[in-house]
């Protein structure tokens, strides 16, 4: 448990800088001078047909960090995190304007190939979604999406992808099992393997936890925990101890507006906006 | 009468109805069944499965019968099921919501419950017309057609049974529309479609009119596909109607086999399918 919080009490010098009381918003939602941003998204909208669901976005996300995303129900929160990997193009009536740099490129360029982005950037859904085949093949699958690889090689990646999701001992004795057998947590936590797989550098997580009991929640967030020193995360939560738990950074949205984005402890203990705070205390959504 | 009471009330008579209904439905299906074992069974011999259909007065089987039945069966299977499962592929996956998907939709809808006799004629007229002669090709279009809308609705239905978000799983880790639907969204759906599959078997192994038309029958032993071949229903037609009493007692018999075979088709099916799931 204690690993949880070193994040609320550990952090020091990052601090400092972000306290200071800041001019603006658009300020304030920009990085420390001395962290270069993993995702940086530029006046971003999206739209669900005529729909406006995302207002002029702008924030950064640094790398190896666990970025968290709050805001009450229909504030765009998923709506974001969809639009870091293109998702959304699955639905023709779903577009996005504005930029979302990944390492400095527009990934919402039409020219920003879809496999290499998907390769760059993993996904996991509120609902476990393990394919209709072998825990082995669950997992086999996206990596034989970019590589060719001999077959021990395959089992390494394989046992290597779920001792990282910590479910290896699990079920290393029955990786021929379908994975729709699996518990809840265990088949979200494939799910976090599959992804973790393919070596993406980034990893968006949409309510991963939502869907499990308080037991598989405390080893997805003790995951989320472990995989921040190699990957960049994004997670979006509707549970704000668990935003304050996992998250170095908090941002929180409202009606489609990026209100303010700062460090999890900023945002939990003085946030700046008044909105913030009416939500942190549970004053609405 | 307080709420409660009222309720159970309520519950006790719909309970009741439901289960009327099923004893109903269940009554009819053994009272066929023991009709078909009670005319049927005392004629069914290894010679039934054997020798050819007989003139009236002497001895034989169904053997040409079984065969030809076999082969337009799986013929029409063959060539329904393919065009079924990619056109209800394209109604679950490209064509959601687009006016060509309702216009498909609709006309397979029309299709599905097209009288198999007008099949029957239309096959005669494109087909027996043009080449000169009933022929087990003929057949075997008539039945694929009627295979192809039972497939359609079936295959789109199981489709869109599976969740979009196993799609934005798959899309998620860089699959491509077509690795998406081939390695995740069939395979989730596949016991469904095997089943409609079935569906389909069922009811083309039965179907007479379309045959009347196109595949005609044959007194002899056939296998080729250019010539009239003989068949289960079309025997069953013409013998439980003719005055012979041999024949007749090979009619019950030729419809204890198809009911069973497709019984025991179904029985298998189920419980192969089941099998695989645990």
């Amino acid at each position: 448990m204690s690993t949880m919080y070193r994040d609320m009490n550990g952090k020091t010098d990052r601090q400092v800088d972000i306290a200071a009381p800041a001019p603006s918003i658009r300020q304030a939602n920009t990085l420390p001078a001395d962290m270069e941003s993993k995702i940086a998204v530029r006046d971003l909208n999206f739209f669900y047909g005529r729909f406006k669901a995302l207002d002029s976005i702008n924030l950064e996300i640094p790398p190896n960090r666990v970025t968290a995303f709050i805001g009450p129900s229909g504030c765009g929160k998923s709506t974001l995190l969809r639009s870091f990997n293109r998702i959304y193009e699955l639905y023709p009536e779903q577009s996005a304007t504005g930029e979302v740099l990944l390492d400095g490129e527009n990934i919402l360029d039409r020219h920003y190939n879809l496999n290499r982005l998907r390769s760059k950037v993993g996904m996991v859904f509120q609902k476990p979604t393990p394919f209709p085949m072998s825990i082995y093949e669950n997992i086999a699958f996206g990596v034989s999406l970019y590589e060719r690889l001999p077959r021990h090689a395959m089992d390494e990646r394989v046992e290597w992808a779920l001792r990282k999701a910590g479910l290896w001992d699990e079920v290393k004795d029955k990786l021929r099992q379908d994975g729709t057998r699996l518990s809840g947590g265990q088949q979200q936590r494939l799910c976090i393997a599959r992804a973790v797989a393919v070596k993406p550098e980034v990893l968006l997580l949409d309510e991963p936890a939502s869907a499990l009991d308080p037991l598989s929640t405390l080893m997805i967030e003790e995951l989320i925990d472990e995989l921040a020193s190699d990957y960049t995360i994004a997670i979006v939560t509707h549970n704000m101890q668990q935003a304050a738990r996992v998250s170095d950074f908090t941002a929180f949205m409202y009606l489609g507006k990026l209100v303010e984005i700062n460090t999890s402890d900023i945002i939990f203990t003085k946030p700046r906006e008044k909105a913030t705070e009416d939500y942190i205390t549970g004053r609405y959504g | 009468m307080n709420l409660y009471q009222r309720r159970r009330l309520t519950n006790a008579i719909s309970m009741t109805l439901s289960v009327l209904a099923t004893g109903v439905g269940l009554l009819f299906l053994c009272w066929i069944l023991w009709t078909l074992l009670r005319h049927g069974l005392p004629y069914l011999r290894l010679s039934t499965f054997v020798e050819n259909t007989p003139p009236p007065g002497s001895q034989g089987g169904l053997g040409n019968a079984i065969v030809g039945s076999i082969i337009l069966t799986v013929g029409g299977v063959l060539i329904g099921t393919p065009l079924g499962i990619l056109a209800g592929t394209y109604l679950s996956e490209f064509g959601r919501g687009s006016r060509l998907a309702m216009v498909v939709r609709f006309v397979n809808d029309v299709l599905l419950s097209a009288p198999s006799i007008v099949i029957g004629v239309f096959v005669y007229e494109i087909l027996v017309r043009t080449m000169g002669h009933f022929s087990a090709w003929a057949g075997t279009v008539a039945l694929g057609l009627i295979v192809i809308p039972i497939v359609v609705r079936t295959s789109e239905d199981m489709l869109r049974l599976v969740s979009d978000t196993m799609r934005e799983a798959a899309s998620a880790l860089g699959a491509p529309q077509w690795k998406v639907i081939t390695n995740i969204v069939y395979r989730a759906a596949r016991p469904g479609i095997l089943t409609g599959i079935l569906l389909a078997v069922a009811r083309i192994s039965g179907e007479t009119a379309p045959l009347l038309f196109t595949a005609l029958n044959n007194q002899f032993w056939s296998t080729r596909l250019d010539q009239p071949i003989a068949n289960l229903p079309v025997v069953i037609f013409q013998f439980a109607m003719s005055p012979y009493e041999d024949w007749q007692h090979l009619a019950w018999a030729g419809a204890l086999i198809i009911t069973f075979s497709i019984l025991t088709l179904n029985i298998l099916a189920r419980t192969f399918l089941r099998g695989r799931r645990q």
